[in-house]
């Protein structure tokens, strides 16, 4: 019922869910598929193609011809954990003064066009990346990359104009997480699994720092990561190669190189030596759950193979009702509502791995957190078999061809895992790389990751209001 | 990374579509057949067929929804959602689950006010399984006792949840406020109580009343011919009853007018609005729907956007919209901001809504509307086999029928500036209910 605008939204776990592994289109031509991978040999995925532009842009194109509509989305390797020290969420403040207007181009006149079309358009930041998107038909990609493109140099800002989107953030803010427990101990338990790295510090940025954001602030992150050299261009749906070329030529093309950003390196983790503990009680929660991080490897960091095994390995201990920890703990125990584990891989630096359990009423937290350490101490002894491992890989290469049906999805996957450090033929070669999992290699990984040292453990509780 | 098929928007997409279709229909047909097929047992339904994936994706709804759960029964038509996909014919539960999983196909299960949901996306390769899979779930559901009650107790444990969430508490503010005394103002999820005391036959007699041949609609799309798709219609659906034995709604007519705070100890206070609408079938439906765009509709382009968001800094998210139920239409509108502005917010969302009712919108604004309306429904809902399906099914709901596809256009441009002024003033012009929900100002 509710029709919310989203304008500048965070990277939520939706989206993260996409890029998290870099799940690929099959490629049917590998004579590595099993023969249990009818599914991936079925279809060859779309022709995706590369090119850069002399100015540095990549430009990446994927066909989708079923429908007159083209998704354009600009990715800039620029996000909240680049921001410097003091200036948490300026990188999500600039995502939403780009629609403040150009040298050329009035505030609201670029959202104005789209709608005149009928088109959409949003944008999203995250730790690593900060995109910008428009989906239209074919007709107006033009006037999309020109804007886009004007948009990347050309940017003005005025105090009058910034002053209130800073309250708007701050709204955003509340909404987000002040309003939201949950948020909030997510927030604390981030905090605490990055020690030294950025990634602790919330993309939207802390409450009292968002407040001293300024217009001088927005501009100095703009000059330094806003650059054709610094971007990825993609371009999905009905549209071939060349007309792209073309176009990003005479729009993108024109685009100074502005600024040499250089290899992102931000301060690293130590190697974890205490378990952390986070508590939370607050009124507005009704029923208790309990959460647990692990500071684990992204596919950017990890060894060969390890990122496609921590995959597996989320699935086989909690992914969905079959899993492990649902059948002992919601089916069999019977002493949670909720029990499961989750991996995001897709990250620059480090990556964290992820249990949750809400447990029936009469259990307390620490018998659900008990059971749930036992399952992982059962997993760790006896390790995950070729069976389960076999399931699981089987599963997620099927799920690799429903990603074609949706050219804002493909859009979504080749642009965050670009964005990252990956490359075409990584994506494309995804199915393969999660076919070739071994049991060893996920028991490997489970034993080296999976240590209490390495974590934070989050109780959120009630709390009875006083007064 | 799981695909899941999201459909949780099938009551929305149909209000969406009610607005949109047929605008941008043509642009839809010159890429996509639409064919009307009767399956060989007689089973109605729309096809797109397209091979360029080797994906089918089928969407069905079936008339009736929450307002047929039995009174002292709320909930079951949400509880049934959860439960189908728990053992069906001789598998039980877990072996059941591990079917699906293998077979890897999305499926989902909605139920809004007045329909019952679903839809499956499969490969090409297994659609025979999936399909036996949907017949399954859809005819022989087993609702063991066991994961019955496991199902209850993840609901219920949602219920208790809720009690001190803010989004929760204003819905049910508002749902209550308006639909007092009407099957909508019951609450849809249960209650503790009565979610506490479902079980299976609770399900099975639901089923009985709701899952029946002549309140289906059925879309289909993909790589599946005429005939494969018949068949998959008689196999899913045939052996369901031809008729269902609904219970019916009656007609509602909102009264507003309601003023009420709820105090509630949170930074941000939540506010929303509503006067009563129209429904999808009134002659002045696209003028509303087009002069409700202007004022708040619009995302990043209204007046309300502007007003609240823009000028003032006011809030992330404002908006407004028409809210159109087989048995009543509202307007509503909604933001959120802190404590300290809330008044603020209230007054100037009211001051837009009493300008709209007063002025109307400009003959600029109308022209952008329109066109809005008429480019964006390709953008929105085309792109993707799924979507296509939702899409199909929603122009059988409204009984839109094929040939008014061609006409839609007209309808929308069809709107003048006079009749969007006089539905303005119907739809804007009443006594608004107002509810926040948040903390108090000294």
């Amino acid at each position: 019922m509710k029709s919310q605008i989203r304008r500048t939204a965070i990277v939520s776990a939706l989206l993260t869910a996409f890029v998290a592994a870099p799940i690929a289109l099959p490629n049917g031509n590998s004579a590595l598929l099993g023969n249990t991978a009818h599914a991936a040999q079925e279809k060859l995925g779309p022709e995706v193609s590369s090119f850069f532009l002399d100015n540095g842009l990549q430009v990446v194109v994927i066909p989708d011809r079923r429908a007159p509509v083209v998704t354009h989305m600009l990715w800039y390797r620029a996000g909240s954990a680049d921001e410097p020290p003091g200036k948490s969420g300026i990188a999500h403040f600039l995502e939403h003064l780009m629609f403040k207007g150009t040298k050329t181009v009035a505030n609201g006149e670029f959202s104005a066009r789209i709608a005149a079309i009928g088109g959409q358009e949003n944008a999203f930041t995250s730790t690593d990346y900060t995109g910008y998107f428009q989906r239209v038909t074919p007709s107006a990609l033009e006037e999309m990359m020109t804007l886009e493109a004007d948009r990347m140099e050309n940017l003005v800002l005025t105090d009058e104009l910034i002053l209130p989107e800073r309250d708007v953030v701050q709204e955003e803010r509340n909404s987000r997480t002040e309003n939201n427990p949950g948020s909030l101990l997510r927030e604390a338990m981030a905090a605490a699994l990055y020690q030294n790295h950025p990634y602790g510090i919330p993309i939207i940025g802390w409450q009292h720092e968002i407040d001293t954001l300024t217009k001088e602030d927005a501009l100095a992150f703009y000059d330094k990561f806003y650059t054709p050299n610094n971007a990825i261009l993609v371009v999905a749906g009905d549209v071939d190669a060349e007309t792209v070329r073309s176009l990003a030529e005479k729009t993108y093309g024109k685009v100074a190189r502005r600024a040499e950003p250089g290899v992102r390196k931000r301060p690293t983790e130590p190697t974890p030596q205490a378990a952390r503990r986070i508590e939370m009680a607050d009124h507005r929660v009704s029923t208790p759950s309990f959460q647990r991080l692990y500071l684990v490897p992204s596919y950017n960091t990890a060894e060969p193979g390890e990122a496609e095994a921590l995959d597996v390995l989320s699935d086989i201990l909690g992914g969905g009702s079959t899993s492990r920890l649902y059948k002992s703990l919601v089916i069999d125990q019977q002493i949670a509502t909720s029990s499961g584990a989750w991996y995001q891989g897709g990250a620059l630096d480090h990556s964290s791995y992820g249990f949750y359990g809400a447990p029936k009423p009469g259990i307390s937290l620490e018998e659900v957190e008990a059971a749930t350490d036992k399952e992982i101490a059962k997993l760790l002894e006896e390790g995950v078999t070729q069976e389960e491992v076999e399931r699981t890989t089987r599963r997620l290469v099927k799920q690799a061809v429903f990603s074609q049906d949706s050219q804002a999805s493909l859009a979504r996957i080749y642009g965050g895992s670009l964005v990252l450090g990956s490359t075409i033929e990584d994506i494309e070669a995804w199915p393969q790389r999660i076919q070739a999992v071994t049991a060893e290699a996920v028991n490997k990984a489970a034993r080296k990751y999976l240590q209490m040292p390495r974590s934070v453990t989050g109780y959120l509780s009630p709390k009875q209001q006083e007064g | 990374m799981t695909f899941v098929l999201k459909m949780k928007t099938l009551k929305y997409a149909a209000v969406v579509a009610g607005g949109v279709i047929l605008s941008v229909w043509a642009t839809l047909a010159q890429a996509v057949e639409i064919k009307p097929i009767t399956s060989p047992g007689g089973i109605n339904a729309l096809l797109v067929e397209d091979y360029t994936v080797p994906l089918i994706s089928v969407s069905y709804s079936f008339k009736g929804g929450s307002t047929q759960d039995l009174p002292g029964k709320e909930g079951t038509a949400k509880l049934l959602t959860n439960t189908l996909d728990e053992g069906a014919g001789e598998i039980t539960s877990q072996d059941f689950q591990i079917r699906l999983q293998d077979n890897g196909m999305g499926y989902s299960f909605s139920a809004g006010y007045d329909s019952f949901s679903g839809g499956i996306k499969a490969l090409r390769s297994d659609r025979e399984d999936s399909f036996e899979l949907l017949r399954l779930m859809l005819n022989e559901p087993r609702f063991d006792e066991a994961p019955v009650e496991r199902m209850k107790a993840s609901r219920l444990n949602s219920l208790r949840a809720r009690q001190a969430n803010q989004q929760y508490l204003t819905g049910k503010a508002v749902r209550e406020t308006l639909f007092d005394g009407h099957p909508y103002g019951r609450p849809t999820d249960g209650t503790i109580e009565t979610m506490g005391a479902l079980n299976g036959d609770d399900l099975r007699d639901y089923m009985s009343r709701v899952f029946a041949r002549d309140n289906l609609v059925v879309g289909i799309v993909g790589a599946i011919s005429e005939e494969e798709a018949g068949a998959m219609l008689d196999k899913v659906f045939g052996a369901l009853p031809a008729k269902a034995q609904l219970t019916e709604v009656p007609e509602i007519n909102i009264e507003t007018g309601t003023k009420k705070h709820i105090e509630f100890d949170t930074p941000q206070t939540n506010i929303r609005i509503a006067l009563p609408g129209i429904k999808r079938e009134d002659d002045a439906f696209f003028a509303g729907y087009l002069a409700n765009y202007v004022l708040g509709g619009g995302s990043f382009n209204s007046r309300l956007y502007e007003e609240v968001r823009e000028k003032r800094g006011l809030a992330y998210g404002v908006y407004s919209y028409l809210g159109t139920y087989d048995h009543a239409g509202i307007v509503g509108a909604g933001s959120a901001t802190r404590a300290d502005r809330a008044q603020q917010t209230v007054d100037i969302i009211l001051a837009e809504i009493e300008r709209m009712a007063t002025e109307g919108p400009t003959a600029e604004e109308l022209e952008k509307a329109k066109k809005y309306i008429r480019g964006s429904y390709a953008i929105s809902n085309l792109d993707t086999s799924g979507k296509i399906a939702s899409v199909l099914v929603a122009i059988q709901q409204a009984n839109l029928g094929i040939d008014y596809i061609d006409r839609r256009a007209e309808y929308i441009d069809g709107v003048t500036l006079d009749d969007a002024k006089r539905i303005a003033a119907q739809l804007f012009g009443g006594d608004p209910t107002v509810i926040t929900v948040g903390r108090s100002v000294e």
